[in-house]
């Protein structure tokens, strides 16, 4: 079954390559995420098998980031649709320099998504850590088309440093793991296999400096991938070029699955009771990013970039949350789930607003809740998520990590949290509640009549952040605290 | 045989500065072809004895694809680019060459450092995996064209398996194979990308794609 | 101490032109052409010292001692070189330092007596020797170190008695990369091409040929007869490392040592003949390189 669901979308993209029709490539693409996350739900009712001579498995983290990503992607090939058959309908000058460029093919922009969900399916069901790097680098390059659809120059500068900064990054996690295969090896010359299984019970046998150096290739490795500042340079580039669609799914998927290889050199070191050095590597690139993100979002013209800043933010605490340890893994497992949410549709909305607007630019924007009803209550609504601000998703998880921080006595890094937290919800509150109220310029007029889809999708992603605030399914619940656990 | 490895790390290191002080572009796709052609064989000969089936095809392979393969789909790259066919890099040949002779410096000391209880069949392999790694950031970070960056990030990933083929990990095939494909696909779809950012700037300096930044 | 045989110097000083000569005739050849014979340059010696010699007005003593002392330095230098199988006239810890810096004192008389006559062309010259020889010499010093090293002796003399086929077969790497890097400095400060064209007499590419452009007579043929030696110097080291067959007999030695050195000559030759003459902003690179292959040889 595990295998189905990689192999699902897999043939679906290859499928999509050859498919003529426009309409019948969007219905595979629904019927494929359809598919996919009904797969994916019932995992959570019957385990499937180990395949592959149990390379391939569930464990709970991995069924947690498979069903998430699943469900967002289901989620945003509903609006990639809509989207699409708008994007056919005009010419598409450029916003900011006034030129007119081309889409990509449609049906390469269709069978790169399939090829994206194949590659990041892969990578949440690989235990062997050797696999989950070819799956990762996978991610990159079937990502990388995504980012490049609007066919330009600055869209290509972003696919360009896209490419070469994750691609370098991943190079680096390979030396990590074969660190790691060196530090797994007994000095009787046997190894122990490089699943995640295998060296977590065989933790206390690892050689420690070299399972230490390998941590750190890691953490640079998947960290540029995931977003983690001081790698993080090609991620607001690639979020303000992408397509809308894109921009979720790199902010709300492929930032989780970088951050699942992270989470696996996390396990191994807990177990082997080399905590204490990982959790403060993990500590202070966390606080490093938050610091960059709320740096960098001040002042930020662009709403896009300010959105892709606040990735990163996001993924600064998702790090500290782990590195904290406790009851702030917990924590942050649950911020994974809510941060993923909320910034998809965001993404999604804001989407919406350049499509209306035509502009990035977040001055040119006003009035957005009388042009756009539903989208301008949404982007309120995800403003006040993503800051933190109950009763939404974020604001429970986010607070988890803050009291475990203080329960912990980490009293410095709780206050450096709350600080940066608080500049950062200053920082994007102005220019985004600006972008709401207010009135429209003159020559913005209602849209037309636009997919259903691009605004209900954003609402039901709202929706389920209003409600992960509110009341935490149990099921939920006990999934969350299972993952927690294999991370101490 | 040990003769035989550390002849072909030193030709390795040759090829690193070769990468770092060629003025040429083809020159420096021919480095990293010889590059490629030498790990292949650095892989067979460390296995010693032990030789396989799958221990000689997939070194053969890998040899094979980055060895012609991939350059021939560079130079192919380079000539569709239409493009100043120098090097044109950001520091100096000269302080290129210093700052390769201290990257050799630095992995020498670090291979000193991590000392590998396994039994290695020679003590150089580690120094020059580091070396040829670093070379590669060297390259990627001083060197203007999108394609000199392209060639740095092979000499990494060069460093890398060479790393790996000196610990000689017994990696599964299926995964070989895997990095491998992933190493040829990341090429491949690099050539494409600098194609297109040739027809769209008429030039490959990617020093001057700078339309995106943040100013703090 | 006279501890070894004086026979090196001997034969340094008598063949010292016919090495010139095979080059020369070498690169005939290689061109199609009978040549000059091969007692020619020292028929020209000949001519040169019967030849008075014409001081300008603008130069001092200081022209006048140049050839001679780049002469006698160089001539001092051969007297701690081994050749054949025969240990140096002198030979003590750290002589091979003490022939770096004797070079370098005739080359500092030779730039010295270049800038005495005052005309920019000679300066011109004089400061691209200078540059060159800045980076040739540290490649020719970690080269001489690296044999040092690896036989662990200190003097000239015990080293390139040492250094044999079972040394090389142990470290042919490093033995290798050695004689890469003491074949450029032999290049370089032999001023042959790719470093420098003896041939050429334009003003472009002129090095070491425009320093000695205003001695004439008897100390323009102190000059020849100095470079010819330097020549077998440096020929006389990179023979020692590369053909390092000691197999007992003096006069077998002595003759495969010469037999060697024809071979290096005719190698210098074909070299000369089939590579064009590098740009000069491309030669501290290459020298960069020989420092490079010589510190690699050094190091490992």
């Amino acid at each position: 079954m595990i295998v189905l669901l990689i192999i699902i979308p897999a043939s679906a993209g290859l499928a999509a390559f050859f498919i003529e029709s426009d309409r019948l490539r969007r219905i595979l693409l629904l019927a494929t995420a359809s598919a996919q996350t009904a797969l994916s739900l019932t995992t959570w009712i019957v385990s499937p098998a180990p395949a592959l001579g149990g390379w391939l498995a569930e464990d709970a983290l991995g069924r947690l980031i498979e069903t998430l990503t699943s469900v967002l992607f289901l989620a945003a090939s509903f609006y990639a649709v809509a989207y699409l058959r708008e994007e056919r309908r005009q010419t598409h000058s450029d916003f900011e320099e006034g030129f007119l460029f081309s889409n990509a093919r449609e049906a390469s922009f269709t069978a790169c998504l399939l090829f994206f969900l194949a590659a990041m399916t892969l990578v949440a069901v690989s235990q062997q850590l050797a696999l989950l790097w070819v799956a990762v680098e996978a991610t990159t390059l079937a990502s990388a088309p995504l980012i490049y659809f609007h066919r330009h120059h600055r869209s290509l500068e972003a696919t360009w440093k896209y490419l070469l900064i994750c691609s370098v990054g991943i190079a680096l996690a390979l030396l990590g793991i074969f660190f790691l295969a060196v530090a797994a090896t007994n000095p009787d010359g046997t190894t122990i296999p490089l699943t995640v299984q295998d060296l977590r019970s065989n933790a206390h046998h690892l050689n420690v400096p070299w399972f230490r150096a390998a941590f750190v290739l890691l953490l640079v490795g998947f960290g540029t991938k995931m977003g983690l500042a001081p790698f993080h340079t090609w991620l607001p580039d690639a979020h303000s070029e992408a397509p809308s669609v894109a921009s979720a799914l790199l902010s709300g998927a492929l930032l989780n699955c970088a951050f699942l290889g992270i989470l696996r050199a996390q396990e191994i070191s807990v177990a082997g009771g080399l905590a204490d050095f990982s959790d403060k590597l993990l500590l202070v690139f966390g606080l490093i990013s938050m610091g960059v993100a709320a740096a960098f979002i001040s002042g930020q013209t662009d709403y896009k970039r300010m959105l892709a800043y606040s990735s990163v933010e996001h993924m600064g605490i998702l790090a500290v949350g782990v590195g904290l340890g406790g009851a702030a893994v917990f924590g942050a497992v649950l911020h994974v789930i809510n941060h993923s949410l909320t910034k998809a549709m965001l993404f999604l909305v804001a989407g919406n607003f350049l499509a209306a607007y035509r502009t990035k630019n977040s001055a040119e924007v006003s009035g957005a809740l009388s042009v756009l009803p539903v989208s301008g209550v949404l982007w309120l609504v995800g403003l006040l998520a993503i800051t933190g601000s109950p009763p939404f998703g974020p604001f429970l998880s986010e607070f988890t990590i803050l009291k475990a921080a203080l329960d912990h006595g980490q009293i410095f890094v709780a206050v450096l949290y709350l600080v940066l937290l608080a500049i950062i919800m200053a920082a994007m509150a102005a220019p985004a509640l600006a972008m709401a109220q207010g009135t429209p310029a003159a020559d913005v007029k209602a849209a037309p009549q636009r997919g259903l889809a691009l605004s209900v999708v954003p609402a039901m992603l709202g929706i389920a952040v209003l409600v992960m605030g509110v009341y935490v399914p149990p099921v939920l619940t006990r999934a969350l605290r299972e993952a927690a656990h294999l991370l101490g | 045989m040990s003769q035989l490895i550390n002849s072909i790390l030193i030709l390795l290191v040759l090829t690193g500065f070769m990468l770092l002080s060629s003025s040429r572009l083809a020159a420096c796709i021919r480095a990293i072809a010889i590059q490629g052609v030498l790990l292949g064989i650095l892989a067979i000969a460390v296995q010693g004895r032990q030789l396989s089936m799958a221990g000689v095809l997939l070194p053969l392979s890998s040899a094979m694809v980055k060895g012609f393969v991939l350059p021939w789909m560079l130079l192919r790259a380079m000539r569709e680019a239409d493009t100043v066919r120098e090097v044109e890099p950001l520091i100096s040949y000269n302080l290129s060459i210093i700052a390769g002779t201290a990257a050799l410096g630095l992995s020498l000391w670090l291979g000193h450092r991590l000392q590998l209880s396994s039994q290695l069949a020679s003590s150089l392999l580690v120094p020059a995996a580091f070396f040829t790694s670093l070379v590669g950031m060297i390259v990627i970070a001083s060197r203007r064209k999108a394609l000199t960056q392209v060639l740095g990030y092979l000499a990494l990933e060069n460093g890398v398996y060479a790393f790996g083929a000196a610990v000689a990990l017994r990696l599964p095939i299926l995964v070989e194979l895997g990095i491998l494909l992933d190493v040829f696909v990341g090429v491949f779809v690099m050539g494409i990308a600098i194609f297109h950012i040739s027809r769209e700037f008429n030039h490959i300096d990617a020093d001057k794609l700078q339309a995106l930044t943040d100013r703090l | 101490m006279l501890s070894g045989s004086i026979l090196p110097l001997i034969l340094a000083v008598m063949l010292a032109p016919l090495m010139q000569a095979v080059i020369t005739r070498t690169k005939s050849v290689m061109a199609g052409r009978v040549g000059q014979p091969l007692l020619q340059p020292y028929w020209d010696l000949l001519k040169l010292l019967r030849k008075g010699a014409v001081y300008s007005n603008t130069t001092t003593w200081i022209f006048q001692m140049g050839p001679a002392v780049g002469l006698a330095s160089v001539i001092l230098a051969m007297a701690l070189v081994p050749f054949g199988g025969l240990s140096a006239p002198f030979a003590f810890s750290g002589d091979f330092v003490l022939i770096a810096y004797l070079m370098g004192l005739g080359r500092f008389f030779t730039v010295l007596a270049a800038l005495d006559t005052g005309s920019s062309f000679e300066g011109m010259g004089a400061s691209r020797e200078v540059t060159f020889s800045a980076l040739a010499e540290p490649a020719l010093f970690l080269g001489l170190a690296a044999l040092a090293r690896q036989t662990g002796l200190l003097s000239l003399s015990p080293v390139l008695a040492a250094i044999s086929t079972v040394t090389w077969m142990h470290a042919a790497p490093i033995l290798s990369l050695t004689l890469a890097g003491l074949i450029i400095v032999f290049l370089a400060e032999n001023a042959r091409i790719p470093v420098d064209d003896p041939t050429t007499h334009l003003e472009l590419t002129m090095i070491h040929e425009v320093m000695v452009l205003d001695h004439s007579g008897p100390d323009f043929a102190m000059i020849q007869y100095g470079a010819a030696l330097k020549m077998w110097l440096f020929a006389a080291i990179i023979i020692g490392v590369a053909a390092p067959w000691h197999l007992g007999n003096r006069l077998i030695d002595l003759g495969a040592a010469l037999g060697a050195m024809l071979v290096l000559g005719i190698a210098a030759g074909i070299i000369e003949s089939s590579m064009a003459r590098l740009r000069l902003l491309r030669v501290p690179q290459l020298l960069l390189v020989a420092i490079v292959l010589s510190a690699l040889a050094l190091a490992l």
